[in-house]
């Protein structure tokens, strides 16, 4: 099986199991390149894929929260190379797969074919590049020829036919941005977003996670059967900020 | 030069860059989330309408000409001259309405806005002075505008924001990040991601996403169609020596444009060699940058070898940027245009020597270009120089008071 294949299984697994599937976002190094290794092992035993976030220093799509985390992990020494490293050590041993949300920049420091040979043999099974839009993709060709899955994005002003496109293109899963603006705003009415996300349903022949804004359980419940899975990333950070235990918070959400 | 940067520059100099991609050779592009897509073609298409529009351009100069104070005048500086051993140009962009080159961009993009319906402009600003010249053409032309700025920047650039409010703008200072212009941009960013449709966001250098590099330059190219004009109908011939400063590059792009293709004239760009070689001292991306992607675009960027931008720093505001526009890197990489760090002492000298001899306070950015232009005639054999002096020092007056106080005088 192809790394993005068992990217799609976990997420229609989850579903299955759940209902909805439950997408997990950790910021590597958060609040400490020690503590993240705990941390990371908690949103795996409770969430069906863990999204594993590599901090960089203009982060445009991401809200106050998630800022803050990655901000806090470059000042503690968040590094690509210590963040592989930690990922290398704890393959094997976590329960669900893992994926890499980065920013190009960084990524292309590391270089695309060295980061797509140390992520396969860290057990990574794909990634999401947020400012990596459609016409760029052929950059992300190293990470496809090794089978990683390259998330796509689209987002409630997205036209139909740039969907398809999209959607053709992804692998893993079709991330639906949910709510048009950065990271960890949550909007009230939630019956228009329930129409988008049939439709991206409609076009994608590969699970549809529903991403941005999505902070409790009521959130959660409000997309099921619209979507395969939802991820859930600001709230999750804001509590591992306050001390909170990830695991409960994720088994609140199920 | 090889046969592959000739042929870009060609391409250049032809008009066929950027790419319909909105690559100039490997910079440039556009690498940005989902939710800006649309509203990137939609600005676009607007831009391509309106700059094929007659009626757009008749409009746009009769503002120039009455409002912004079009042509600005090409000045010969005599004593700077005898100072120099050189005959010594100047082009008088701080004659524009607002007191720099910053009004022709935002003139332009305002009007496009309007032309595609935005509802309210949001714009970012380092010195203040892409700022004021947002406020005055969104009050010019009827259009909310809401302007982020760096915190360090609001307090050292006291009254230009005072100048923001007083037009009807609103000013959000940002304290996250280093709390200068690369914060603002990421503020003015975010914002525009949370409303592409009801805003227009007007950027204010020859940076970002396509088409921001593109047209940025196509209403900044004025400066140097009017000053190749100019220098042909009073020197009758062209300059040896072409100097602007260069943050994002948004003055010098303009200004290149005017003689990209007369190869006897040797153009150069001053950036900010702020206080040291050592990273973080300075904001001189070409001297100190590696190829990197921030802000939308693939350009020289100031970062680290794991990929993340640099602190910067520089006594100018508005030059206090890690990265440069995607079309300046390609001038660079094709040897058309060669950039040099200057120090922020060098540029505070050149800025008191136009003030003491010409009796011209410039703003600390094209400080910059006449130290560079004042070492470039150093050995030559008084050569003709043309300075872009793309705005004036009122809007410096708090560091220029701070200066004044450290020097005792």
């Amino acid at each position: 099986m192809h790394a993005h294949e068992a990217i799609s299984k976990a997420i229609t697994d989850g579903r299955d199991a759940h209902g909805i599937a439950l997408v997990a976002y950790v910021t590597a190094g958060y609040p400490s390149m020690e503590a993240f290794p705990a941390i990371l092992n908690d949103a795996c035993q409770h969430a069906d894929v863990v999204e594993v976030g590599i901090p960089f220093s203009n982060p445009i799509a991401d809200g106050g929260s998630l800022q803050e985390t990655a901000r806090a992990a470059l000042a503690a020494g968040a590094t690509m190379k210590k963040i592989m490293h930690t990922l290398r050590d704890l393959d094997g041993t976590l329960a669900a797969p893992l994926l890499l949300m980065g920013y190009l920049n960084p990524l292309l420091a590391y270089g695309l074919d060295r980061l797509a040979e140390d992520a396969s043999s860290a057990g990574v099974r794909g990634v999401i590049v947020p400012d990596l839009p459609l016409e760029a993709l052929d950059i992300a060709k190293p990470l496809n020829d090794a089978g990683l899955a390259t998330i796509g994005m689209v987002s409630p002003v997205t036209s139909d036919a740039r969907l398809a496109r999209i959607a053709a293109h992804a692998s893993g899963f079709v991330y639906a941005v949910t709510s048009v603006g950065v990271t960890g705003q949550h909007r009230s009415d939630q019956s228009d977003i329930v129409e988008y996300l049939k439709k991206v349903k409609a076009t994608a022949t590969i699970p549809v996670c529903a991403g941005f804004g999505i902070r409790e359980k009521a959130h959660v419940d409000a997309l099921r059967g619209a979507c395969d899975g939802v991820i859930v990333g600001s709230a999750l950070m804001e509590a591992v900020g306050e001390g909170r235990d990830v695991g409960s918070i994720l088994q609140a959400l199920r | 030069m090889t046969a592959d940067t000739q042929g870009l520059l060609r391409a250049l100099i032809g008009g066929a860059l950027p790419n319909e991609h909105g690559f100039f050779g490997p910079f440039g592009g556009r690498f940005v989330p989902e939710t800006l897509v649309p509203a990137l073609d939609r600005f676009e298409a607007g831009a391509r309408d309106a700059l094929a529009d007659a009626a757009f351009h008749n409009e746009l100069r009769q503002h120039q000409e009455t409002w912004v104070g079009r042509p600005t005048p090409l000045m010969y500086a005599p004593r700077l001259s005898e100072a120099w051993k050189a005959q010594v140009w100047l082009k008088r962009e701080d004659l524009a309405h607002t007191g720099a080159h910053k009004i022709n961009n935002a003139l332009g993009q305002a009007l496009i806005a309007k032309r595609i319906g935005a509802e309210r402009i949001v714009a970012e600003t380092g010195a203040g002075q892409h700022g004021v010249a947002t406020a005055a053409a969104c009050a010019r032309v009827g259009l909310p505008c809401i302007v982020y700025m760096g915190a360090k920047d609001v307090e050292r650039q006291a009254p230009n924001v005072v100048r923001m409010r007083r037009m009807g703008a609103e000013v959000r200072p940002v304290t996250t990040g280093d709390a200068t212009l690369r914060s603002a941009v990421d503020e003015a960013i975010r914002h525009w991601v949370g409303d592409p449709q009801g805003t227009h966001y007007i950027l204010g250098s020859a940076v970002g996403p396509h088409p921001f590099p593109w047209v940025v330059r196509e209403f900044q190219k004025v400066i140097g169609i009017e000053s190749r004009r100019q220098m042909l109908e009073q020197v009758h011939g062209l300059p040896d020596l072409a100097v602007a400063c260069v943050g994002g590059g948004s003055n010098a792009i303009g200004f290149y444009h005017g003689f990209l293709g007369d190869s006897s004239v040797e153009m150069h760009g001053a950036e900010a060699g702020g206080v040291g070689a050592a990273v973080g001292q300075h904001a001189a991306t070409m001297s100190g940058g590696t190829p990197g992607v921030l802000h939308g675009s693939r350009s020289m960027l100031l970062q680290d070898e794991d990929g993340q931008v640099s602190d910067t720093q520089s006594v100018s505001a508005g030059l206090d940027y890690p990265a440069i526009g995607p079309e300046h890197a390609l001038l660079a990489h094709v040897g058309r245009v060669r950039y040099h760090a200057v120090r922020d002492g060098e540029a505070i000298a050149a800025l008191d020597e136009l003030s003491r001899l010409e009796g011209i306070l410039p703003a600390v950015e094209p400080a910059h270009a006449l130290a560079l232009a004042k070492r470039l005639c150093e050995g030559r054999d008084h050569p003709t120089v043309l300075v872009n002096v793309c705005g004036r020092g009122d809007k410096d007056m708090p560091i220029l008071t701070r200066l004044a106080e450290q020097e005792g005088r």
